[in-house]
């Protein structure tokens, strides 16, 4: 299946935190390109600080990463809970289009292919007709159905979703999901934090285990053993909040 | 009839032809800059920058009389030297930006009247915090033109990163550095426009024809070009019939033009189709879907 081992990631002896407080620490590995990974971990195990580092938003305490010759802004990125103001006035259709920015940068106009595909991208997550709705009146789930789209149009080569199916209900997950399993055969890389450990062993090949420190790293069946996701738990039970996430997962 | 009240005032005098230009020219940059200022939360930063801009001004006036490029050179810098200021402690110590900017405010507008007083009678001081628009001669117009023409350019290049800033800056800052320069080419029109409108409107009243169309802009349209629009449309009517207003009824005419708008603002609130409160009293049928 893997034809090719070109990393589009490389961590050496990554430490991230703040203030000094590592929340991430001696992060060694490889993300190969046009790898399905996710990222599992307690609550406070470091999956959002690793991938605010990985696109640049995070500068390291120590070790580095290695992108593989493209920049951290080539990599689109859907943050955990995305800081969009819902009252500001901007269609569906607009905000899909800034998926563009890379290519159009502040002045580029959108020509008859970019709005072929801009409309292809709310097709692929089912918002087609919802061009002209303002954000305000999207449900949750919409509102991450067009994070999506945007997503798609971004046409990026690796995709870093941070938990992108909190609060969001069984149909939207699936459709979403469908979306970046066709990502993963257009051999896009993705990497995706979630808690959903059901979800993971169905779709994902690949899983970090990460609690602080990488648990574990490598195939699904692998890295999700009873021993391992124990082991998070553990790991991570000084965080109280944590504990309580972990051990419904490990169940 | 109708010609000599809403035509002739116009045609048969230099002072009120000045007047209207000034104030159209300011219509159409101050009012965009106030819906993203609106937009942006930042509605009472304006007002607070506003006076913040009067000592500035007064020093100018103190060094040079009523000249307007000392007056409007001494607020630019007054304008700039507080916004970064209060951006500066903001960042610095734990107070946020918009308490440290109504600290300078407070301390400036004081220290403007000071300054003021110390050379200029109670006139000058009214002249200062309420303007006089129908004072106005060709350098001071000239001036408000310039603001404006520049002021419309710059919004242009930044229009996109500066809306995107608004709605989703996340986002911006994984695709593009540009939020932070926007952002404070934004702050610089801010001040620019808060000048001009000082030359027509006083230090008090400036930050008025920048807000109030931008608020009533909220209750009239949904998308951002449409809100523009608005304010615009709403800034220059407002300008328009406060001046004519004034020259009727022997009205101060800064006033008169603010008090336009606001009886348009409290007409928007009440009847305005986004929002107004008659969809309160008259709730209109659900649709199908």
């Amino acid at each position: 299946m893997i034809s090719s081992v070109v990393s589009a990631l490389r961590f050496h002896d990554l430490t991230l935190g703040y203030d000094r407080h590592p929340a991430v620490h001696h992060l060694d590995g490889v993300v190969e390109q046009g790898s399905l990974t996710a990222v599992v971990g307690p609550n406070g195990a470091g999956k959002s600080t690793l991938f605010k580092a990985v696109v640049g938003a995070l500068k390291p305490l120590a070790g580095s990463i290695e992108r593989n010759g493209s920049a951290a802004r080539d990599i689109a990125y859907l943050p955990q809970s995305a800081e969009i103001d819902r009252s500001f006035p901007i269609n569906v259709y607009d905000m899909v289009a800034m998926g563009l920015w890379r290519r159009k940068g502040p002045f580029g106009g959108i020509d008859r292919k970019d709005h072929l595909a801009i409309e292809a991208g709310l097709a692929a997550v089912g918002l087609t007709g919802f061009e002209q709705r303002s954000i305000g009146t999207l449900s949750g789930g919409q509102m991450q159905r067009m994070l999506f789209a945007r997503l798609v149009i971004q046409d990026a080569r690796m995709i870093v979703l941070d938990e992108p199916f909190s609060a969001i209900d069984g149909k939207t997950v699936a459709d979403l999901m469908h979306l970046v399993r066709q990502w993963h055969w257009e051999r896009r890389t993705v990497l995706a934090a979630t808690h959903d450990i059901e979800l993971v062993r169905a779709y994902f090949p690949q899983v970090l285990l990460l609690a602080r420190e990488p648990v574990a790293w490598g195939a699904t069946r692998e890295v999700l053993t009873a021993e391992n996701l124990d082991r998070a738990r553990r790991m991570c039970e000084a965080f109280d909040e944590a504990a309580e996430a972990c051990a419904s997962e490990a169940a | 009839m109708l010609y000599d009240i809403l035509i002739a005032p116009f045609a048969e005098h230099d002072f009120m032809r000045r007047a209207l230009a000034a104030t159209f020219a300011l219509s159409f940059s101050a009012a965009p800059v106030g819906v993203f200022l609106m937009l942006r939360r930042m509605s009472l930063i304006g007002d607070a920058l506003s006076h913040a801009i009067l000592p500035g001004v007064a020093i100018g006036f103190l060094l040079a009389g009523m000249s307007v490029l000392a007056m409007a050179g001494g607020g630019l810098i007054a304008g700039f030297l507080i916004t970064i200021g209060a951006g500066l402690i903001a960042r610095a110590t734990t107070l946020k930006e918009d308490a440290s900017l109504a600290a300078f405010f407070l301390i400036s507008l004081a220290l403007g009247v000071t300054i003021v007083s110390l050379k200029g009678s109670n006139e000058d001081l009214v002249h200062f915090l309420f303007g006089s628009v129908l004072a106005i001669q060709n350098p001071a117009l000239l001036l408000i033109a310039a603001i404006a023409s520049v002021s419309l350019l710059a919004l242009a290049l930044i229009w996109r990163p500066l809306a995107l800033e608004c709605v989703d800056p996340g986002f911006l800052r994984s695709v593009s550095r540009s939020g932070g320069a926007a952002h404070i080419a934004f702050l610089a029109l801010m001040v620019l426009n808060l000048v001009g409108g000082f030359l027509v409107l006083g230090t008090l009243l400036a930050v008025g024809i920048m807000m109030l169309p931008a608020f009533i802009a909220r209750f009239w349209a949904r998308d951002l070009t449409g809100m523009i629009a608005v304010a615009v449309g709403s800034a220059v009517v407002s300008g328009y019939a406060g001046l004519v207003l004034s020259f009727r009824a022997a009205l101060p005419a800064g006033p008169a033009i603010i008090l336009v708008a606001g009886l348009l603002y409290l007409l928007s609130v009440a009847v305005g189709p986004v929002g107004g409160l008659i969809w309160l009293v008259l709730p209109r049928r659900h649709l199908e879907a």
